[in-house]
């Protein structure tokens, strides 16, 4: 598996990866996916699904929660925006901090047990969250109508160094530069190139060896003089961390945060992604935020004028028909086709895409170079 | 000098008496073997050693140190190290990474956060775990995954990621259950090996075969007690350890 990497591969990845973030416009233009909303989605639940999978992919601990993570971000974000500044980097460091703290207590109860009941503690603590964020902790939260801006928000910072926003609604900056359009994908790109660069760090260490001893054996890990506990503990905290730092983000686009985004169906979307893309993999879970979110995008934005159209080759009872029957898998009902191309996935590529693309890679070197895997097939045991 | 020191262990299920007043002295340096027949108790004891189980009383000393009421993994910390009935190891990844992992362990403690150290920056670790493998046979598969051993091979993998800790005390519970005729024999003399390395070992066995070619000392265990104890030629002849052994029958 993953045991002696070479440095060569490691850094020619990362600078594919830094490639593919600074040209991903140019790139993904004649997919008709080359305008900074939905790339910087796209980056946004990269980073969610990164950090989600150091927790999943390594250690196996399959959280349903991580939703309440990614909720808990745009809360302390835009209350950051609100009262000290409008400048993005206090909000993020907030988010991310708070969300720590969160993260542990949530974890320090939920790791006490393992396997399924470890998913629905983490599945009940979500709700929970929502719940209060609905409900109780409206103070905080404004409840239904989720947190926003206003113009007489008290940005202490802001007024220190004397910037006034006057009669208009303020809008994020990083350091004078807005944080909209372009510059605001590439805000984003940056921290998912430094949250992809640690997530690798992570795989590569003696710690990441320990997180995947847990999924293999935690037996034989406690009789080998490990405390498996803080190991599990620390990869939750670091995975919670990356969720916030995903939902700060996403109050960086938009400084709006409602309890919607802590629902349960946010916490399997995650998952959904991580397993798509490859669990367990370093490129996998991003690979696999992006392919969600494309084909959300694409699909969730046919109609029926758009389906009319494609099937008018047919003639005009088929046509009907046709249309009748793709409408349920498009425009609201997209998710019947994420869940038909996930069962395809899961069953024909259960490593993910990432065993696909290996396999398409193992393809070629095979016939490059007359076969170099002496490792790849098991050898008889004695 | 006992390294390990047993004293009135009792341990109950429920209204079973499992262990009943057990004592027991293992010497520095010794194999010491734990027979007896099913249900005697062997195995209860061995898992009152390792914290898996707590026994009712007294004393668990190990060199030293108590081993009553503490965590598997600090037990391992001061110096014990176990081989399973069934070898448990890390079968998701390769050998020498199952080797590491022990070795890790010996060096940085319970728990390390070492996120941003490299894996590859290791190749001390590294060579003394090849080293390590090389001294079992199993150099050849270091890469290879863990789970596709064979059940001997992963026996020896079991043994090296002990041994690699360098262990004051090597428990072992039943070693050979379940191997080939010629498993076995490779697995005693590669125990007899380790014992010359001046390993203290404590073996629970069925195999008579195997008691016999390494213990010097033995211990029947027979309904929870101890009921000889001393050494394999005497065992043999030991009227009491007969009738509860083999019913009378002779060894």
């Amino acid at each position: 598996m993953l045991t002696q990497t070479s440095k060569k591969g490691d850094l020619l990845l990362l600078l594919g990866f830094v490639l593919a973030v600074a040209f991903g416009p140019i790139i993904l233009q004649p997919f008709g996916a080359g305008y900074p909303d939905l790339l910087q989605k796209f980056a946004i639940f990269g980073i969610f699904a990164i950090g989600f999978n150091i927790l999943f992919g390594l250690t196996g601990y399959l959280s349903f929660g991580h939703a309440a993570f990614l909720g808990v971000g745009p809360y302390t974000a835009v209350w950051s925006f609100k009262l000290l500044t409008m400048n993005v980097v206090p909000a993020i460091i907030f988010a991310v901090v708070v969300s720590g703290v969160f993260a542990l207590l949530i974890g320090f109860v939920s790791l006490r047990r393992s396997g399924i009941y470890f998913s629905i503690l983490t599945l009940a603590f979500a709700q929970m969250s929502y719940n209060l964020a609905y409900s109780v902790l409206t103070p905080i939260t404004n409840g239904e109508t989720g947190l926003q801006l206003r113009q007489h928000d008290p940005r202490v910072i802001d007024t220190m160094f004397g910037i006034n926003y006057g009669a208009e609604l303020p809008s994020t900056t990083l350091f004078g530069i807005p944080m909209s359009g372009w510059s605001g994908y590439y805000f984003c790109g940056v921290v998912l190139i430094i949250m992809f660069y640690i997530s690798m760090r992570i795989f590569r260490s003696p710690f990441g060896m320990m997180l995947r001893a847990v999924k293999s054996n935690q037996n034989r890990m406690n009789y080998t003089g490990l405390n498996t506990r803080p190991y599990t503990l620390a990869a939750f905290v670091i995975s919670g961390m990356y969720a916030d730092l995903a939902g700060g983000l996403m109050a960086v686009t938009d400084p709006l945060a409602g309890a919607e985004r802590m629902q349960w169906t946010a916490s399997g979307e995650v998952v959904l992604m991580t397993i798509l893309g490859g669990t367990g993999t370093l490129l996998g879970p991003v690979i696999g935020a992006g392919a969600i979110k494309y084909f959300e995008n694409i699909f969730s934005a046919f109609n029926e004028g758009t389906l009319l159209q494609i099937f008018s080759f047919l003639p005009e009872g088929l046509q009907h028909a046709a249309v009748s029957v793709a409408a349920l898998f498009v425009g609201e009902g997209w998710h019947l086709t994420l869940g038909a191309l996930f069962m395809i996935i899961v069953i024909f590529l259960p490593g993910g895409l990432m065993e696909g693309v290996n396999r398409i890679m193992r393809l070629f070197t095979k016939s490059g170079s007359g076969g170099s895997s002496p490792q790849a097939t098991a050898q008889p045991a004695e | 000098m006992p390294i390990l020191t047993v004293r009135n262990v009792n341990k109950r299920f429920g209204g079973l008496k499992a262990l009943n007043e057990v004592n027991l002295e293992v010497e520095e340096g010794t194999v010491h073997a734990i027979i007896g027949p099913n249900g005697a108790g062997k195995s209860t004891l061995l898992n009152c050693f390792v914290g898996r189980l707590e026994p009712d009383t007294d004393t668990v000393d190990f060199d030293g140190t108590s081993l009553l009421g503490i965590k598997p993994h600090e037990i391992n910390q001061v110096g014990v190290s176990r081989v399973f009935q069934t070898p448990e190891i890390f079968g998701d990844l390769s050998l020498v990474e199952n080797v590491m992992i022990p070795a890790l362990a010996k060096r940085d403690g319970a728990f390390k956060l070492n996120g941003w150290s490299a894996m590859n920056g290791e190749t001390e670790l590294r060579q003394k775990s090849m080293e390590m493998l090389g001294d079992l046979g199993l150099a050849d598969q270091a890469e290879q995954q863990a789970s596709q051993l064979s059940r001997g091979d992963k026996r020896r993998l079991e043994l090296a990621m002990c041994l690699i800790q360098d262990p004051k005390l090597l428990l072992l519970d039943e070693p050979t259950a379940g191997m080939a005729r010629a498993d076995t024999n490779n697995t005693i003399d590669l125990l007899k090996e380790i014992a010359k390395r001046g390993i203290t070992m404590v073996v629970i066995e069925h195999d008579m075969h195997v008691v016999f070619s390494l213990a010097d000392k033995i211990s029947v265990l027979a309904q929870g007690t101890v009921i000889a104890e001393d050494l394999p030629e005497k065992i043999k002849g030991n009227p009491k350890v007969q009738e509860a052994y083999l019913g009378g029958a002779h060894l």
